[in-house]
């Protein structure tokens, strides 16, 4: 059987964090009663000239900056024409033959290594607005309802290379992708009201062939399932299709959640003449290199250099750098929990923040922005784990209590419960004594070689000091009473 | 170069407007005199000269990020007073499903 390598491009819809829209000052906020913000540029009355949102262009500069590409210093807006009842200009204000960003690069994850997709460009557009259909229970039978509150959002379309060759690398790409938008502070990430969208063109090609197979392009994928199940299936399909002797032709194909299934819209003739041509309203954006360094000297530590730096100042493992810098909520997080616990103590400050930390936060559907307990807190706790005043097991209970109550610290819990970890050779040797006489078939088991007895005991000298013994201690203390 | 009637009727039906054959050919006669127009202007020797994106040597003006804040509700009312049909803040259109 034939070997089949798979071509994946990925292009990005990435709506930007702007208030107002990209041609108007309608406000873009989530959720207004349909078309309430909708002015007369956005709704296309006649007369009306579309102006330029500068926090738009900002954006697109530090997008350009954090991937390493060239910012144009003057790039062209263009007409996209087509019809639709949701675009009511007849035409998609967009970049063309000029685009504001060009080439770049950015670093995915995929498993245990790092690989490198290139950009294409990034491009400024206006989004469409909405049409709802008699399903939506929002319009009368027959007819459609348009609500143009979207329309005049402002996008930046993010176009990659063809450099991806399985549906992993592509769902690695989109997550650094969204990681990065939202770490720059371009981009809410949030991918339920469509703020992140990708489109994926998918092709496949007997390995080693070195033209591209034709390709089929996967329309509005909003969420990372979806986007791997879609090309998983749409690759299987492809394969199918050529090994039973058909050919591909080029389509543009809709993802059907329910089905799992790709399948080829309806393809009109024409849909794809847009007839681009530089729009007359608008003048050339030219950006001047005083404003580009401006932007660079205000840009936050990107992720990959931060990554960097966890990994040498503070000898945490690659996987641990990729996990702290999946937003910027998060790194900070990490690193002022290890100012207050100490730079020796930054693994264990990791463990907590990816173990018990995350696991709650999942638990409760939460996010490290509205953590019930600080940064301060938890190095406070780690701390005192590092120094010994108190055992694992009893760092779990004051991690629970610092949770519950936001203004205290682990110092304070430790006193008030009197949670110290018992390291005082006398009384751990009165509570030994004790478990060894209320235990006498433990210990005539571990006599007779059972191993397992002993760690039974270390269990019953551990719960006997509620915790507080200190582990190694009572293990060291029992070897010795039991030889 | 000059136009086919056949690119003629092209056209207008990606702009979506109708027209009958003897507006076709009329226009066909139209566009063509503007076609030797640009032929005259492309004989103009432009070796060297950056293209301009737009007739006025201008670039273009920025906007602070500040939405404005017009009452939507009132505005709202206005606009959909001009549109042929409306329902529940919508505009209503005939149906279409891609």
């Amino acid at each position: 059987m034939k070997e089949w390598e798979i071509v994946i491009g990925i292009e990005t819809h990435v709506q930007l964090a702007t208030r107002a829209k990209i041609f108007s000052a309608s406000p873009t906020a989530f959720g207004a009663g349909p078309n309430l913000q909708a002015n007369a540029i956005d709704i296309a009355l006649p007369g009306v000239l579309p102006v330029l949102n500068k926090t738009a262009v900002e954006f697109a500069i530090r997008f350009g900056l954090a991937t390493g590409s060239d910012i144009a210093p003057c790039s062209i807006f263009a007409r996209k024409n087509y019809f639709y009842p949701d675009l009511p200009k007849g035409y998609q204000i967009s970049q063309y033959e000029s685009p504001v960003v060009v080439g770049g690069e950015l670093a995915i994850q995929v498993g245990k290594e790092t690989r490198i997709v290139r950009l294409t460009r990034a491009h400024l557009e206006e989004d469409a607005g909405k049409s709802l259909h008699e399903a939506a229970g929002h319009s009368p039978r027959g007819k459609s309802g348009i609500d143009l509150n979207r329309a005049g959002t402002p996008l930046l379309e993010i176009v990659s290379e063809p450099d991806m060759r399985s549906s992993a690398e592509a769902v690695a790409y989109a997550r650094a992708l969204h990681a990065l938008v939202r770490w720059i502070g371009i981009c809410d990430g949030n991918m339920q009201e469509g703020s992140f969208r990708c489109d994926a063109n998918v092709s496949v090609r007997p390995l080693g062939q070195r033209d591209f197979g034709t390709r089929r392009e996967i329309k509005n994928l909003n969420s990372f399932r979806f986007l791997q199940q879609a090309i998983d299936y749409e690759v299987c399909w492809q394969i199918a299709t050529l090994e039973d002797g058909g050919e591909i032709e080029q389509a543009t194909v809709l993802f059907d959640a329910d089905s799992g299934e790709t399948r080829a819209m309806r393809s009109k003739e024409d849909a794809h003449d847009y007839r681009y041509f530089p729009d007359p309203d608008l003048l050339p954006l030219v950006i001047d290199r005083a404003w580009v360094d401006r932007i660079r000297a205000e840009l936050p530590e990107l992720p990959a250099a931060k990554r960097q730096r966890l990994v040498s100042d503070y000898g945490l493992s690659d996987y641990d750098a990729v996990v702290l810098t999946s937003s910027q909520e998060m790194a900070a997080y990490f690193e002022s929990a290890v100012a207050v616990a100490g730079k020796s103590n930054a693994k264990i400050c990791a463990n907590w923040l990816m173990g018990e930390l995350s696991a709650r936060l999942n638990r409760e559907g939460r996010e490290i922005d509205a953590t019930p307990l600080s940064a301060s807190q938890l190095g406070g706790l780690v701390a005192r784990i590092a120094d010994g005043t108190i055992s694992t097991p009893v760092a779990r209970q004051v991690f629970d209590a610092l949770c519950e109550d936001s203004g205290v610290s682990a110092d304070e819990i430790i006193s008030r419960r009197g949670l110290r970890q018992i390291s005082d050779s006398d009384a751990l040797e009165e509570i030994i004594d004790a478990v060894l006489t209320a235990n006498r078939t433990m210990v005539d088991e571990f006599r007779a070689g059972k191993e397992k007895a002993f760690n039974a005991l270390v269990g019953q000298a551990m719960k006997a000091s509620k915790g507080r013994a200190n582990p190694h201690q009572v293990n060291e203390l029992l070897r010795r009473k039991l030889s | 170069m000059s136009l086919t009637l056949e690119q003629v009727r092209r056209v207008a039906h990606l702009a979506r407007i109708e027209i009958s054959d003897v507006e076709a050919s009329s226009t066909l006669g139209q566009l063509n005199e503007i076609f030797t127009l640009i032929e005259k202007m492309q004989a103009v020797d432009t070796q060297g000269i950056e293209p301009m994106a737009h007739a006025q040597e201008m670039v273009q003006r920025l906007r602070d990020d500040r939405p404005e804040t017009t009452d939507p509700g009132q505005r709202r009312e206005a606009f959909q007073a001009l549109a042929p049909e409306t329902g529940d803040g919508l505009y209503l259109v005939p149906k279409v499903i891609e």
